[in-house]
């Protein structure tokens, strides 16, 4: 899945699925995916005008390239059949389901996709999947569910649900989450897909937002999900490379290049040799340079 | 003959001819030489200007036929519109032509009043919203109305096409000979731009005050020289209706967007440099603006020589940390603002000559480096709206969006579409300000600069994070997202007529057909 392992995902924005005008912008903001929610954020009354607003926005809208996801409702719900035929038939890049536990609903979902990529003659396979960890026994299952289907592209924690699961709540220290965020971590490396952290919902504690943030960083997270367009610059500047980490990146790269013309398979770089890990870091932090606007396109420094 | 102006506009022949109005051509206004006129003086010692009573003023100055004028500084919150129209309405005075500097929505049920009692048969002013909009576009008052810019007002009032009879100004004090100011007293607004014209050239000026203080009152805006009659009345304005409310930062994040945007095409255009000048607006997107800029501003450890026209509360805090060198201010927006005025000597009142009257021996606007300024519309000509609504009702003022678009930088800063609207389209419902004064136009999605500046085009074109589009690929992109409206549809009649800041016709409105 090379597509998945160089998409970058720092941000993953929470739009509802019921408002028309947070729909319609979601687009001009610069998330790395855009979250369609069908799910929480609508009330029951308004599921399907929700399905009908996001399958048409889906149809009629330029989002500028963001990876497009909708969390459908929970596979127990009676509109979860409708909410996934309608999203695989608007061509959605990822479905993300709600509350997985088991490796077997997402297997469940799997077969619902591939059914209605058939049913609306979308190519077979085109749709992914992503699983939402909102429970103990998610956490305790993650590996088997992230590596449930080759149409999986990512693993998210929901702190919300699953600190009442754990009977406590979130902390401003986030301890109550170490746990699950290294099971889920874990657990989308070993299949070689994404993780994504959970919301930071007080839009007025910018400083937290930023600790958490610099925290699951360094933990390894790709990005994390937003309830707000104004958390997206700030998750990036988190995830920004330094100019020493770009000079670094252009040299590792560089030497591959030389490396590849005098057609030897062994990469070296001042006078040290530059192993596969080591490649892969400086392509991420490229990409991640090219994204914040330290670079162009042909990675050469942007003047500013 | 089929009238058109210089920016494709179908004009009435025989209105214009009726008028004596030229078809707008240019915005240059080049090096004529123009007389003024000068006021009747009812020479007094001055003894004898207090009265108490609005009906004993009223009856000793207005006379059938004409024109009589306010200043809106008290925006929302003016009583001394509505008291002193109800008085000409009761004394039967038939035929006036109301001159406003603009007109707001408090006094909107009065002026329509007066105009089905035939007491108001003309009106001339910046603007109209609300009912009264509605009204006139409907085909509520006979004769167009005139719609005019803050700086071609005082033009039209120092040539003698607006010849002010009676101007009626509230003021928050004045003493017993009319010296007074919009700084102290209760119902403060901060500077009298709009209505020193007025003072300056009414035959007669009558100051209306809730505030008689001790003489002589100073700093004096308004001079006893020029004043005839001081009325005591119990209020003249809702200090909480004045101020477009606390000035709070936006928190809407597609007006960050733009702000941000707007920000970065100041910052990297060649007029960003120590001494530059600028005009904001009020909204949540200008007031972003001018916080984005203020950190640009440190980071680059640049002032700017002045800001310019209507001021708010983030402008006058630039002033008191030093980023700004001067306020040259026309009006304040807030009570932040208002406050500024009387503590900070460098905050200037300008009046509206001063700040942007074309027929001049220089104005401030003449002088401005970068104006960012709002659209209810933007076409691919570049023109713009801020007149008429997608429905093709009044519900605007051109302001001072003419005078401040001649800057060197005139930024128009709007979202691509407005709910189900689009905001830039292939033609403006009515042409206010001529593409030929647009610079750039920035939407949350990008920015697109008008070609014929090329120079514009070479430091715009390559800023991160903002894409450049044509004009023409915006208003592609707001019609995909929200279709294609139904054209409007109007009667032949004309119901107002835009000037450009020359005094020459720009637009026409016509009635709307329901």
């Amino acid at each position: 899945m090379a597509e998945n392992s160089e998409r970058l995902r720092r941000t993953m924005m929470f739009v509802p699925g019921n408002n028309p005008a947070m729909v319609k912008d979601a687009g001009i903001y610069g998330a790395d995916s855009i979250m369609f929610d069908l799910e929480d954020a609508v009330s029951l009354a308004e599921k399907d005008a929700a399905r009908v607003l996001v399958y048409e926005a889906l149809q009629t809208q330029d989002y500028e390239g963001a990876e497009l996801v909708v969390r459908v409702n929970g596979i127990d719900t009676p509109f979860y059949h409708n909410d996934v035929r309608a999203m695989v038939k608007a061509g959605i890049d990822v479905i993300r389901l709600p509350k997985v536990e088991s490796a077997q609903m997402i297997k469940d979902l799997v077969k619902d996709v591939a059914a209605a990529e058939k049913e609306f003659g979308r190519e077979a396979g085109s749709t992914h999947v992503m699983a939402a960890i909102e429970s103990a026994k998610g956490v305790l299952n993650v590996p088997e569910i992230a590596a449930a289907s080759d149409r999986m592209i990512g693993v998210a924690l929901s702190a919300e649900d699953y600190t009442t699961d754990m009977k406590t709540h979130r902390y401003p220290d986030g301890a109550e989450l170490e746990f699950a965020r290294n099971m889920v971590l874990h657990a989308a490396r070993a299949a070689g897909i994404a993780a994504f952290d959970t919301v930071f919902t007080n839009m007025d504690d910018t400083e937290g937002f930023y600790r958490e943030t610099r925290y699951i960083h360094q933990l390894g997270f790709d990005g994390k999900s937003l309830v707000n367009p104004r958390q997206i610059k700030m998750v990036n500047s988190v995830y920004e490379p330094t100019a020493k980490e770009i000079a670094n990146a252009r040299n590792v790269i560089n030497a591959i290049a030389e490396a590849k013309l005098k057609g030897s398979g062994v990469i070296s770089m001042n006078g040290q040799m530059v192993d596969r890990p080591v490649v892969l870091r400086a392509q991420r932090v490229m990409r991640l340079a090219k994204a914040s606007h330290l670079v162009d396109e042909e990675g050469n420094d942007i003047e500013e | 003959m089929i009238l058109k102006n210089n920016v494709n506009r179908t004009l009435s022949d025989d209105l214009m001819a009726k008028l004596d109005y030229k078809p707008y051509t240019s915005t240059e206004i080049g090096n004529p030489e123009i007389q003024r006129v000068a006021p009747k003086v009812h020479v007094s010692t001055g003894n004898d200007k207090v009265v108490d009573s609005i009906e004993d003023v009223v009856k000793a100055t207005v006379k059938d036929g004409m024109t009589i004028s306010f200043h809106h500084h008290f925006r929302n919150g003016d009583y001394v519109f509505n008291k002193v129209m109800r008085v000409i309405i009761d004394a039967g005075i038939k035929n006036l032509t109301l001159a406003p500097s603009s007109l707001t929505g408090v006094m909107n049920d009065m002026v329509i009043e007066a105009i089905k009692a035939g007491t108001i048969t003309n009106i001339t002013s910046s603007g109209m919203r609300g009912s009264l909009g509605d009204f006139v576009s409907h085909g509520g008052l006979k004769n167009p109305v005139i719609f005019r810019s803050h700086g071609n007002r005082a033009r039209a009032i120092e040539h003698g096409d607006i010849k002010i009879d009676v101007a009626f100004l509230g003021v928050p004090n004045a003493d017993k000979l009319g010296n007074a100011n919009g700084m102290a007293g209760k119902a403060v607004f901060g500077s009298l731009g709009y209505a020193l014209m007025d003072a300056q050239y009414a035959d007669n000026v009558v100051l209306l005050t809730d505030n008689l203080v001790d003489y002589p009152n100073t700093p004096a805006s308004i001079k006893q020289t020029q004043v005839d009659y001081v009325v005591q009345v119990d209020e003249v304005g809702d200090p909480d209706k004045i101020g477009s409310g606390a000035t709070r930062f936006t928190k809407d994040p597609k007006e960050l967007k733009i702000a941000g945007m707007v920000n970065d095409v100041i910052t990297h255009s060649p007029y960003f440099k120590d001494g530059f000048s600028f005009q904001t607006g009020s909204g949540g997107a200008a007031l972003a603006v001018t916080r984005y800029l203020r950190e640009a501003m440190i980071a680059n450890k640049i002032t700017a020589s002045f800001a310019l026209g209507g001021i708010t509360k983030p402008t006058t805090d630039l002033l008191k940390e030093g980023l700004v060198r001067r306020v040259m201010d026309v009006q304040d927006f807030d009570k932040g603002a208002a406050d500024s005025m009387q503590s900070n000597p460098n905050q200037q009142e300008i009046d509206a000559s001063w700040y942007a009257d074309p027929d001049n021996k220089g104005a401030m606007v003449d002088q401005l480096d970068v104006a960012i300024l709002s659209a209810l519309e933007i076409d691919t000509k570049f023109n713009v709206n801020v007149m008429t609504g997608s429905d093709g009702v009044i519900r605007g003022a051109v302001g001072g969006h003419q005078d401040a678009a001649t800057s060197k930088l005139t930024i128009i800063s709007a979202p691509l579409v407005r709910g189900r609207i689009a905001t830039i389209v292939p033609d403006v419902t009515t042409v206010v300000t001529p593409g030929d004064s647009i610079d750039v136009v920035v939407t949350e999605v990008g920015i697109a600069i008008n070609p014929k500046r090329k120079d514009l085009i070479a430091s715009l074109s390559n800023i991160p994070g903002v894409p450049v589009f044509t004009i023409e690929d915006l208003q592609k992109l707001a019609e995909k997202k929200v279709g294609t409206p139904k054209p409007l549809e109007f009667t032949d009649r004309t119901v107002a007529m835009v000037e450009y800041r020359d005094g020459s016709i720009i637009d026409e409105i016509k009635e709307v057909k329901d």
